[in-house]
């Protein structure tokens, strides 16, 4: 059984009892700064995006990334230069720093395609970490320190970014564009040919389809879309680092989605919002954070492989069986 | 002072050795990471942090019970082996028979415990260990001088993998190891206990890791982050060598080592990349890996 084929043998068209639950929850998304704290709110928006984006690739063509830390780190210091250096506008900026993640995926998705399964994780691991390297050493990404002091600007020169609550809503609508583009994809013909090679490539061979495009144009949207959410980071937060092109960012956005549920349209948003609320919460404390996260690996594997809302998925679904 | 394509003679004869002794490690920790997945079909993520066990183990002997270099050579590799004895029994037992990730996922966590512990307990700046009396000082082979130790680590790796691929190739235990390996079920059926294998063949894995660490301990610091980062290189070393055969990974290990060595002769630059760059290469040309099956 590949990573992620549980369950979503069948995909669930648009209900209207799940489009009142979507709505809902833009609504909640709508009113949630006048509740939380902003700062927070949009760093779990990015990295939602990010476990998404992620969860396209392991959840929907059954391929691990070890590596995407590249894509997301990567297009956070594209879009950082572009905005601080070249002075560009925002969302110009973001789209710079989308680009070059693409790009990225097309040159790392073309060697690593090339091997299956644990081969394939231990590939992207290996070239994000090169990747990791030459961040360290070319000058632009300014080594350790980064790049600092990212300006916000204004937003195709009229909404001024440096208002929290107008970043809020932008960083929101980044979010919902990126998902929607996931949903569409995913229940596309292409999305459907995609799980037919989760499920079972070799005869996916056989009908006749070129499968190693399909998981080159796989790994390129979703390495895009990874750098979507790294570049709109560089401009909330307004740096870009090397912490977000190394190897741990990567298992933190393996562990977001497998806590979530693999292959579930929002067990990597349940997820990202749950690492990055502990994240917080321990920061206070003396507790170490890595060994938090590798516990909650370990218990993942060990105990629930489908993720939170995974579980409750299937939970309903042996539900509904008994009652009928 | 004579020179070599322009590079002073002595010095590349120092980063040859330095990069045999890097090779050394790769060697020996691909060796382990073969002969795990060569039975278990699991790729182990905790390789590298069994290594810092073994370091640390040495060091820990050493401060707290003046336990010294040599019986920690063969403490140490014991202590961390019943560490992942009971690993493989209580944890990756569990994941037989479902897809491989799942054991690269959990002995990826248990890395991370592993490595956050012991950060939080040490610091992540290196501890020293210093190497034993009788291995200290420096030999003057003629054209250049090698310190014993070094000397010491790049022969007692070649003893451990030749030892190894001996074990695996010319024992019964091997033998049952290598069919295992090709067919678990009829091996089990035949009325050698697999399940022990498997126990005692990650156990081993984890020892090799953890001797790497103590041969490790007096040349690099004793640090919490040491496993990880060499780790991943080691990935790429196994993907370049291909993991099917035990010979391929240990030479793999040493000519990738020599090569980044050379590499921070002429090109210093790319020396951190370069066993990156090698491994695309070989991915674009033999995506099998040099001495590996096509599956």
């Amino acid at each position: 059984m590949a990573v992620g084929t549980q369950y979503l043998a069948e995909q669930p068209r648009l209900r209207t009892s799940s489009m009142v639950l979507g709505l809902i929850a833009i609504a909640a998304l709508l009113a949630a700064p006048f509740f939380f704290y902003p700062v927070m709110l949009m760093s779990v928006l990015c990295f939602a995006l990010f476990a998404c984006a992620f969860n396209l690739l392991i959840g929907y063509v059954g391929l691990l990334s070890f590596g995407h830390a590249a894509f997301f780190g990567g297009a956070a210091y594209f879009t950082a230069h572009a905005a601080k250096v070249w002075g560009l506008e925002p969302l110009t900026s973001i789209l710079i720093g989308v680009a070059g993640a693409a790009v990225m995926g097309l040159i790392i998705g073309f060697v690593a395609i090339r091997r299956q399964g644990i081969y394939f994780a231990m590939i992207t691991l290996a070239l994000s970490q090169m990747f990791a390297f030459i961040c360290l050493q070319v000058p632009f990404t300014h080594g350790e320190d980064g790049i600092q002091g990212v300006p916000r600007g204004n937003l195709l020169g009229l909404i001024d970014l440096n208002q929290p609550l107008a970043m809020y809503y932008v960083t929101l609508a980044i979010f919902l564009f990126g998902f929607f583009a996931i949903w569409r994809i995913v229940n596309s013909p292409f999305g459907n040919i995609l799980k037919a090679i989760r499920e079972n490539e070799r005869r996916a061979v056989s009908l006749g389809y070129r499968v190693d495009r399909y998981k080159l144009g796989a790994f390129v949207m979703s390495a895009a879309l990874a750098g979507l959410a790294g570049g709109t980071k560089a401009i909330v937060f307004q740096f870009a680092t090397l912490t977000d092109v190394q190897w741990q960012m990567s298992g933190e956005v393996i562990l977001m989605t497998l806590l979530g549920g693999i292959g579930t349209m929002i067990g990597p948003i349940v997820g990202a919002g749950l690492v990055i609320a502990l994240q917080n919460y321990l920061a206070a404390s003396d507790f170490p954070v890595t060994v938090l996260i590798g516990i909650i690996f370990v218990i993942c594997v060990l105990l629930f492989r489908r993720g939170i809302v995974g579980e409750i998925i299937e939970l309903m679904r042996r539900k509904s069986k008994d009652a009928s | 002072m004579s020179t070599i394509f322009g590079v002073p003679a002595p010095a590349l004869y120092g980063q040859i050795l330095i990069g045999l002794i890097n090779g050394s490690f790769y060697a020996m920790l691909s060796l382990g990471l073969a002969v795990i997945f060569g039975l278990l079909r699991v790729i182990n993520f905790a390789h590298g942090a069994q290594y810092m066990l073994g370091a640390f183990a040495a060091y820990l002997l050493l401060t707290y019970t003046g336990i010294g270099y040599w019986p920690a050579l063969v403490l140490a590799p014991l202590i961390v082996g019943a560490i992942a004895v009971l690993i493989e029994r209580f944890m990756l037992s569990r994941l037989y028979g479902i897809d491989p990730l799942y054991g690269l996922l959990l002995t990826f966590g248990l890395a991370l415990i592993l490595e956050g512990a012991f950060r939080h307990w040490f610091g992540a700046a290196g501890q020293p260990y210093a190497a034993p009396p009788q291995l200290t000082g420096a030999l003057n082979l003629g054209f250049m001088f090698m310190p014993i130790y070094r000397g010491w680590v790049v022969v007692a790796s070649l003893v451990v993998c030749i030892g190894t691929w001996l074990l695996i190739e010319k024992t019964r235990l091997g033998a049952y190891l290598r069919s295992a390996t090709e067919n678990a079920t009829l091996v089990q059926a035949f009325g050698v206990n697999v399940p022990l294998l498997l126990t005692l063949t990650y156990g081993l894995g984890a020892a090799l890791a953890a001797l790497a660490g103590v041969l490790a301990a007096p040349i690099y610091q004793v640090s919490p982050l040491m496993g990880t980062n060499l780790i991943i290189i080691v990935f790429a070393v196994v993907v370049v060598g291909g993991m099917g055969s035990i010979l391929g990974a240990i030479v793999t290990g040493y000519m990738l080592g020599v090569l980044e060595g050379l590499t921070k002769v002429f090109y210093p630059e790319a020396s951190s990349i370069v066993i990156f760059v090698v491994m695309a290469i070989v991915l674009l040309v033999r995506p099998a890996g040099l001495f590996g099956r096509e599956e």
